[in-house]
C-alpha cells in the first residue's frame, strides 16, 4: 500500500487515511504520508511517460487507492518558454506553467479537486461540498456533475453574479451565506462537523492538496527531468507553493532528478499579503487580515497554510514579494500581449512580482525560471475592463479605414492611447 | 453538550489580558488549550471550547467584543 495513513504536521501524531483534516491532539493539520520505499520499488520514468496525458499519470504519488476515477483530463498543461515575455525581463530561460487551459474549468484548481473527488468516492462519499469565491466552486461543480455526485457550494451572498452563475450552471445546490467571509468561514466549518459530507477544502483537505504537486511533477518532466533554479508561485492558502516544494522533493526521493535546489519565491497583492509581509518583517508567525484587492482568488487573509509557505520559501533561499492592484493589472497585459495568454488577477500577482523580482537582480539572465499561471482571465475580465481600451469604429468605407490605418501606425511608435 | 474548535489571533494590547480567563468566567464553557504561540508582538491560540451551544455562542462573541479574531482550526476555508 503506497499511503502509510495520515500525519500531523505540528505534532506528528499519526491516523489512518480516512477523511479527517485536523489533529484531534494539538489541532494541528493533517498531512498523507507515504510508503515512498513502496513507490519507488514500482515506479519509473518510463512508466511516467507511458502513462495518460493528464496529472494520473503521476498517480503512484497521488493520496488514492484505486484507480482514478474522477477529472481524468486534469493537468499536463503547456509549459510555455515565454521568449517574449523573458526578453522584456531580461531572462533567456523564462517558462510559464499554463493552467489556464486547464480541464474541466480553466484553472489549478481542477488538479486539486481531482483528486479530492477521486478520494471522496473512494472512501464512501456520494456528497461533496466546498466554501469559496470561485475557482475552487467551478472546479467542484463541474467535476461533480460529471462524476454524478450531489454537490454543494456555499458563497458569500454577495458575490458578484457572473461568478454564481459559474457555478449554477453545473446544477449544484448553491448556498449563499448573509455574513462576511469570517461567517462563513465557520459556518462550513460547523456544517463539515455536522454533515456526512466530503468538504474537499476541510475534511478531505490533506487528499486534496496533494493535487498541486503534480505541477512540480509537470515541470520536471516537461523541462526535459530538470529542476528550475526559480519558480515564482502564487500564494493564496499557502498550499500550492508547500506542496511544489514537496513535489521536487519527491521526484528527487524517486530519483529521477538530483541536486534540488529550487528557489520558492511566492507572490501576493498588496491589498492582502499576509505571507509577503512576514516574510518583510522577518516575522515566525503570520498576523491575519482583512484582504483588498482584486485578486480576489488569492485574498485569504488567514491563510491555512501560510506559516509553512513561509517556511518553504525562506529555508529555499527564495523571496516573498507583493504588488499593487495597478501591477496586476499591468501584469495581466504584459503577459497577455508578450505570450498570448489572457490570466486571471492572480496571474497578474504573479507576473507583478516575476517582473519586480527581475528588476530586482533574483535571477541570472541564464538561470531557469517558471512561474505558475493558475487561472484564467475570462473569469475576472472587470479587472482589466478599463485598461484595454475600446475597438477602431469607422465607416464602412476603404477611405475610413485607411484614415485610421494611419492614425494606427502614427500610435505604434508612441505610447497606446485608451479610446 | 457541543464542542467549537478555535483558532484565536491575539492583538497586540491584548496580550497581557487573561482573555481565555474572563470567557471561563462569564459563560458556561470549558477552555482547553491544546497549542499556544504567545510572544511579545502578538499571541494566537488553538482552543476548544464546550458547553452548551447558546454558551460557545456567547463565548465567541464576547472574544471578538474583546478584538480577539476567531477563526475556526482550519482558518480560512474559503477559496
Amino acid at each position: 500500500m503506497k499511503i502509510k495513513g495520515l500525519q500531523c504536521k505540528e505534532c506528528h501524531k499519526t491516523y489512518e487515511a480516512v477523511a479527517l483534516h485536523v489533529c484531534e491532539f494539538c489541532f494541528g493539520p493533517l498531512e498523507v504520508v507515504y510508503d515512498y520505499a513502496f513507490i519507488r520499488a514500482n515506479l519509473s520514468k518510463e512508466k511516467i511517460l507511458q502513462g495518460p496525458k493528464s496529472l494520473w499519470r503521476y498517480e503512484a504519488l497521488l493520496p488514492i487507492a484505486g484507480p482514478p476515477t474522477v477529472g481524468l483530463d486534469a493537468g499536463f498543461t503547456p509549459m510555455v518558454h515565454a521568449k517574449n515575455l523573458g526578453t522584456e525581463l531580461g531572462l533567456d530561460y523564462l517558462y510559464l506553467k499554463n493552467d489556464t487551459v486547464n480541464c474541466l474549468t480553466l484553472s489549478f484548481k481542477d488538479r486539486v479537486v481531482a483528486v479530492a473527488l477521486t478520494r471522496a468516492k473512494e472512501l464512501g462519499f456520494n456528497t461533496v461540498a466546498c466554501a469559496s469565491t470561485g475557482n475552487l466552486a467551478n472546479a467542484v461543480s463541474a467535476a461533480a456533475a460529471s462524476a454524478q455526485l450531489r454537490c454543494f457550494v456555499f458563497i458569500p451572498h454577495d458575490l458578484e453574479v457572473a461568478k454564481v452563475l459559474g457555478n449554477l450552471v453545473y446544477r449544484p445546490t448553491v448556498v449563499a451565506i448573509e455574513g462576511n467571509y469570517d461567517d462563513v468561514n465557520r459556518l462550513c466549518s460547523e456544517i463539515s462537523e455536522e454533515f456526512p459530507w466530503a468538504f474537499v477544502n476541510i475534511n478531505i483537505r490533506p487528499y486534496y492538496s496533494e493535487g498541486s504537486k503534480t505541477l512540480a511533477y509537470e515541470t520536471i518532466e516537461q523541462m526535459g527531468w530538470q529542476v528550475p533554479d526559480h519558480v515564482v508561485v502564487p500564494i493564496a492558502s499557502g498550499s500550492l507553493l508547500t506542496k511544489i516544494a514537496k513535489g521536487f522533493k519527491e521526484f528527487e526521493w524517486m530519483g529521477f532528478v538530483s541536486g534540488v535546489a529550487t528557489q520558492l519565491h511566492g507572490a501576493q497583492a498588496q491589498g492582502c499579503a499576509p505571507v509577503a509581509d512576514a516574510f518583510k518583517e522577518q516575522r515566525e508567525f503570520i498576523r491575519p487580515l482583512k484582504p483588498k484587492t482584486i485578486a480576489k482568488s488569492l485574498a485569504i487573509g488567514n491563510p491555512a497554510d501560510g506559516i509553512y509557505a513561509l517556511q518553504a520559501i525562506r529555508s529555499s533561499g527564495g523571496m516573498a514579494e507583493a504588488v499593487s492592484d495597478e501591477e496586476v493589472v499591468e501584469g495581466m497585459l504584459l503577459l497577455a500581449s508578450k505570450e498570448g495568454i489572457f490570466a486571471e488577477t492572480a496571474g497578474g500577482v504573479t507576473i507583478g512580482v516575476l517582473k519586480k523580482l527581475a528588476k530586482q537582480g533574483r535571477f541570472g539572465r541564464n538561470e531557469v525560471v517558471v512561474a505558475y499561471i493558475t487561472g484564467n482571465g475570462l473569469k475576472t475580465q472587470e479587472a482589466v475592463t478599463p485598461a484595454v481600451g475600446a475597438p477602431w469604429t469607422i465607416k464602412p468605407s476603404l477611405s475610413g479605414f485607411q484614415k485610421m490605418l494611419k492614425e494606427v501606425e502614427t500610435q505604434m511608435s508612441s505610447p497606446p492611447r485608451r479610446r | 453538550m457541543s464542542k467549537l474548535r478555535v483558532h484565536l489571533t491575539f492583538p497586540e494590547d491584548k496580550i497581557l489580558e487573561p482573555v481565555v480567563y474572563e470567557v471561563g468566567q462569564k459563560y458556561k464553557v470549558v477552555t482547553n488549550i491544546r497549542r499556544a504561540d504567545v510572544r511579545e508582538k502578538t499571541g494566537w491560540m488553538e482552543l476548544e471550547l464546550s458547553g452548551e451551544s447558546s454558551e460557545i455562542e456567547g463565548a465567541v462573541a464576547y472574544l471578538k467584543t474583546r478584538q480577539v479574531k476567531v477563526d475556526p482550526v482550519e482558518k480560512n476555508v474559503i477559496e
